[in-house]
């Protein structure tokens, strides 16, 4: 697989480490919408929405919209943009 | 034997080799295969099941019978197909699956009893208790059945992995590939051709017919020439491709012709804009009653022996297929002057020739051990016995869509050419040219390959010249399909998994319809042939068992590789030293000489202790370590400690979200400990922080835990916190820092200072900037050892100098280096933590360090860690351990047990994290983790190592075991 890093440009996955879906960081004290974002995950066949870190480049996180039955890389974005 | 004229074999360069164990010569050019057949070999391997006598059938990749094992000892190689051998010389071979000869192989009988040994005859039979399974039937079977034996030793062989980027990799050099990578490279792109061959060229060689007025193979070497004059193409032979990956990226084996210092075989990832699969189509195998027998070959093989290595596999042949290539066959074989017995075409309206023609009849049955005639059944229901010692037979042929199917495609069933052929679009990118994509004719192979190229250059955005074709065979042979000849006898489909048409109507019958499950419980299409010559046909023999259609019963599904690949090419480079990458310290020279056994902590080494003359274990040299740091001074190598560098006018703010603690209130030129959690609310690591500017913080984390901490904050600054303006940098690899330990820590430091520290602006905690030897370092005063005690750093490339003058000085005080044995024995005296404790599970909670969790700001972890079942009291929390009773030890791991209850699982109330001897207080010491430990100081319990075997009663007690209330290291 090869991502298309914003900074970087096109380059290979042992560049970039798994990071886990890309999910919003709730606000206050635990809640089921925080057990959701630390233990409950989606198993997507289909589009993902992923975060991926460019740690042998720029260390930039980039959030990774690809498809996990076709492996299709549909967006590379930065994650704090 | 050799024919006296032709080839393209070097008749000047004879080259000396030795199969089973008798000397033999063959020539530049040959593969072992005609070699083998140029010296009148037939004979050269057992069947896997059955050990049936077997020869060679093909002349390529898919030669299912002709495997030997090449060279000897540590690095002989199993399974070569002998067909892709190249010849070279001194080559050694020896046959496979043969006991005590070729000739005369013992188990031979498996073949009498072949009526027993059908499809699932081993899970039927071998039924019992597992034991006996695996002591027993499983190494009796092994022995009997198989292929060659590695030889179980590390062999000294190189082998290497590169990586290929190009706009057009086209996999195949003959017709369409050659025209392909002609018509790409003259555009301009940047082309690979891969080749499996040594000699390019494809059916061009083994064919006699003319290409743009001249041979076909005279064709293939001018087309080699002109691209070999393009500098934007490289033309890779010996290459197999083996796979197809996402978005572009091929695997492919490269062999290398042996050479000195040359590595075995390269495997390379290609990643190509375009792929072209010109990859050609296997002949088909006839099933008729026999047909494994040394003699029998396919009719393409036969022609690729008599043109390309003029050699004739036989001397009296029977040429039987259904297609005009049949008299191609005839016609070749009479020219190298074997006599052609008989011409069997199953055809009613079969050529008009002048050879013994049997139109409208088919080849029956296979006379002889080795091939001396062919039973032949007329049209009209009469059986003919012909004599002959070859028999060149041809079902049609199976586009090679292997490859387009790696992605999940599944092949489309072609009625009017009786094949699967790839599915459009089946691998983005690949565009599949020639007679792998259904074409049957040379001619047409040059235009499709041309054609495949052109539409690969419109997608790449070039211009495409399109170079002329030459003139080429474009007659159809009208080919039909043989597939199974109905008679008695058995007619093998995969001669390499010795399984007949009988096996696959016995799986059919016993409902195994599926062709995935036919393949499994008949062993069809396993090991290095893969189906490669009888797939196809054994699918149309379960379509037929089973009353369906041929693309009803469907293919079973294409894996990598194609061919086969030898792990050490796949592992190329991960060998020893290779398997991971070494991170030393500056000073790690100093720790050699000094003869400190190294100890691994993530990629890095570190010293674990500094033998002296006269002690003679490991634990006399920690605690002298231990005791010199007690005592006097010691030194000690803590460069790989990670170091992130925070800087930003939010830095403050940044590390009061990532730490449980607070830093902002942190006041310049001092250092504090601190927590970080992970957002599940246990603790992910330790370390300390020092502020250096106003917005300048040095954040040290564990060895260990260096990469994860700096891409979760990372993340964090990035992700989580993008608003605040601040900027990570690691910089463990650009300072050296040394710890020193003791009560002379500070005048060993003095020595070394350009000017010395005034102990008023030096507190405990303290950071800041000295100088040494005129060198700007930084200096901290934190103990991780409970003592009086500083850490220096300095810029990497004064580590080593750095740390050997502070080593010498300490030992001219009495004192000395220390290692991690000793670091550890130290930290836990002091009850301090590493991973032991910190393991994943652990909260602050359960450190006793709910007090660093602060309730005043949001942080990293905090929602989580204020769950109930974190805070419980009976989670297991932390403690010291001491021995009170008769035995001493305490051992790591260990549990521990209300003295008076059984030592069963459910009684645990805890485990025991770090252990160490105290020379310090003459005995045993530990952490461990009990259920509300710090409510049960002064209580016995029993520790139990189970695995050990050690019971020792132990008293709780404060996780501090030396110096309490911290006086030696702050005052």
């Amino acid at each position: 697989m090869r991502l298309t890093c914003p900074h970087c440009g096109e380059r290979d996955l042992r560049e970039f480490t798994y990071g886990g879906a890309a999910l919003t960081r709730p606000e206050g004290d635990w809640s089921p919408i925080w057990d959701e974002y630390v233990h409950l995950r989606e198993n997507p066949a289909g589009r993902s929405r992923e975060f991926w870190q460019h740690g042998a480049g720029c260390s930039a996180w980039l959030v990774v919209e690809r498809d996990t039955v076709t492996h299709d890389i549909h967006a590379v974005t930065e994650a704090g943009a | 034997m050799r024919l006296g004229q032709g080839g393209l074999v070097d008749r000047d360069r004879h080259l000396g080799f030795r199969f089973d164990g008798h000397a033999y010569e063959g020539l530049e050019g040959d593969t072992l295969a005609s070699a083998l057949l140029a010296n009148g070999i037939r004979l050269v391997g057992r069947s896997f099941k059955y050990h049936r006598p077997r020869g060679i059938l093909t002349a390529g990749s898919e030669e299912p019978n002709a495997l030997v094992t090449l060279g000897r000892g540590a690095a002989q190689e199993p399974n070569a197909r002998a067909t892709t051998v190249e010849l070279r010389q001194g080559l050694e071979a020896r046959p496979q699956n043969a006991w005590p000869s070729l000739g005369v192989d013992a188990l031979a009988v498996n073949d009498l009893l072949s009526p027993f040994l059908s499809a699932g005859f081993y899970y039927k039979t071998f039924m019992g208790p597992h034991r006996i399974w695996e002591r027993v039937f499983e190494p009796a079977i092994r022995r009997a059945a198989g292929l060659g034996r590695l030889s179980q030793e590390v062999a000294d062989l190189q082998f290497e992995k590169a990586f290929a980027f190009c706009d057009l990799l086209v996999i195949g050099a003959g017709p369409a590939g050659l025209m392909a990578a002609l018509t790409a490279g003259e555009a301009g792109a940047d082309v690979i051709l891969a080749d499996e061959d040594f000699l390019p060229g494809g059916r061009l060689n083994a064919e006699r017919e003319e290409v743009g007025g001249r041979s076909g193979a005279g064709w293939a070497a001018e087309a080699v020439t002109r691209l070999e004059a393009m500098p934007n193409v490289r033309i890779m032979s010996r290459t197999a491709v083996t796979g197809v990956y996402d978005q572009g990226t091929y695997g492919a084996l490269q062999k290398h012709p042996a050479a000195a210092g040359r590595p075995e075989e390269t495997f390379w990832r290609i990643v190509a804009r375009r792929a072209v699969l010109a990859a050609g189509a296997i002949e088909r195998p006839v099933a008729l009653a026999n047909n494994d027998r040394p003699g029998v070959m396919l009719a393409g093989a036969v022609r690729s022996y008599l043109n390309r290595y003029a050699v004739a596999p036989g001397r009296r042949a029977v040429v039987f297929g259904a297609s005009d290539e049949a008299r191609r066959t005839a016609a070749d074989l009479r020219r190298a002057g074997v006599h052609v017995a008989a011409l069997v075409d199953a055809r009613e309206r079969a050529e008009t020739s002048d050879f013994a023609t049997y139109a409208g009849a088919t080849v029956e049955r296979v006379l002889g051990r080795e091939v001396e005639g062919v039973a032949i059944r007329l049209g009209n229901g009469r059986e003919e016995r012909v004599q002959a010692d070859l028999l060149a037979m041809s079902g049609g042929w199976n586009p090679n869509v292997h490859l387009s199917c790696h992605l999940n495609g599944r092949p489309v069933w072609d009625e009017s050419l009786s094949a699967f052929l790839p599915a459009p679009g089946a691998v983005p990118g690949l565009i599949p040219a020639g007679s792998c994509n259904g074409a049957v004719t040379t001619a047409a192979c040059l235009a499709a390959g041309r054609e495949a190229a052109a539409r690969a250059l419109e997608d790449l955005g070039l211009k495409a010249t399109a170079p002329d074709l030459p003139e080429a065979e474009d007659r159809d042979p009208q080919a039909r399909p043989i597939w199974v000849v109905p008679g008695k006898g058995r007619k093998w489909v995969d001669f390499q998994n010795d399984v007949t048409t009988k096996d696959i109507e016995l799986a059919a019958r016993e409902n195994f319809r599926s062709v995935e499950h036919m393949k499994r419980y008949t062993t069809q299409g396993m090991a290095t042939d893969q189906g490669k010559t009888g797939g196809v046909t054994a699918l149309s023999i379960l379509a037929d068992a089973t009353g369906r259609s041929i693309p009803e019963t469907g293919t079973t599904t294409y894996r990598p590789p194609y061919a086969p690949i030898q792990i050490a090419a796949l592992g190329a480079g991960g060998e020893g030293r290779g398997f991971a990458a070494e991170r030393f310290t500056a000073a790690h020279p100093v720790h050699l000489a000094m003869g400190a056994p190294m100890v691994e902590a993530g990629l890095w080494f570190r010293p674990s202790y500094y033998p002296r003359t006269g002690e003679k274990t490991w634990r006399q040299a920690c605690d002298r370590e231990a005791l010199m740091v007690r005592e006097t001074v010691g030194v000690c190598d803590v460069s790989t400690l990670g170091k992130i560098d925070v800087q930003g006018p939010d830095a403050a703010a940044f590390l009061d979200f990532v730490y449980s603690n607070t830093m902002s209130t942190l006041k310049q030129g001092k250092v504090r400990y601190g927590l970080m959690l992970r957002e599940d609310g246990h603790i992910m690591d330790d370390g300390t922080c020092a502020r250096i500017g106003p917005d300048h913080y040095l954040v040290s984390t564990t060895t260990a835990a260096a990469g994860e901490v700096m891409r979760h904050m990372e993340f964090a600054a990035q992700v989580l916190r993008p608003e605040l303006d601040v900027h990570l940098v690691s910089v463990t690899e650009q300072w050296a820092q040394t710890a020193i330990a003791g009560p002379e820590s500070r005048d060993l430091l003095n020595e070394v200072l350009d000017s010395p520290l005034d102990p008023g602006t030096w507190p405990f905690m303290a950071c800041g900037a000295v100088t040494v030897g005129g060198v700007p370092a930084r200096l901290f005063r934190i103990s991780f050892s409970g003592e009086h005690a500083y850490e220096i750093a300095v810029p990497a490339r004064y580590g080593e100098s750095l740390f050997r003058q502070l080593v010498a000085r300490a030992e001219a005080r009495g004192g000395g280096a220390y290692g991690m044995e000793a670091l550890n024995v130290l930290r836990i005296e002091k009850g301090l933590l590493t991973h032991a404790e910190l393991d994943g599970r652990t909260t602050a909670f359960d450190l006793n360090l709910s007090g660093m969790m602060s309730k005043k700001k949001d942080f990293v972890g905090r929602a989580a860690a204020g769950r109930a079942g974190l805070l419980a009291d009976d989670r297991p929390r932390l403690v010291g351990i001491r021995p009170v009773g008769a035995v001493r030890q305490l051992t790591a791991g260990a549990f521990l047990f209300d003295p008076e209850t059984e030592s069963t699982r459910e009684n645990a109330q805890g485990t025991v994290s770090s252990v160490a001897f105290s020379p310090t207080l003459g005995h045993f010491i530990g952490l461990a983790l009990l259920k509300e430990g710090p409510e049960r100081h002064g209580e016995t319990v029993r520790m139990v190592d189970h695995l050990r075997r050690v019971s020792t009663l132990c008293e709780v007690c404060d996780p501090a075991f030396f110096d309490p209330a911290g006086g030696r290291a702050r005052d």
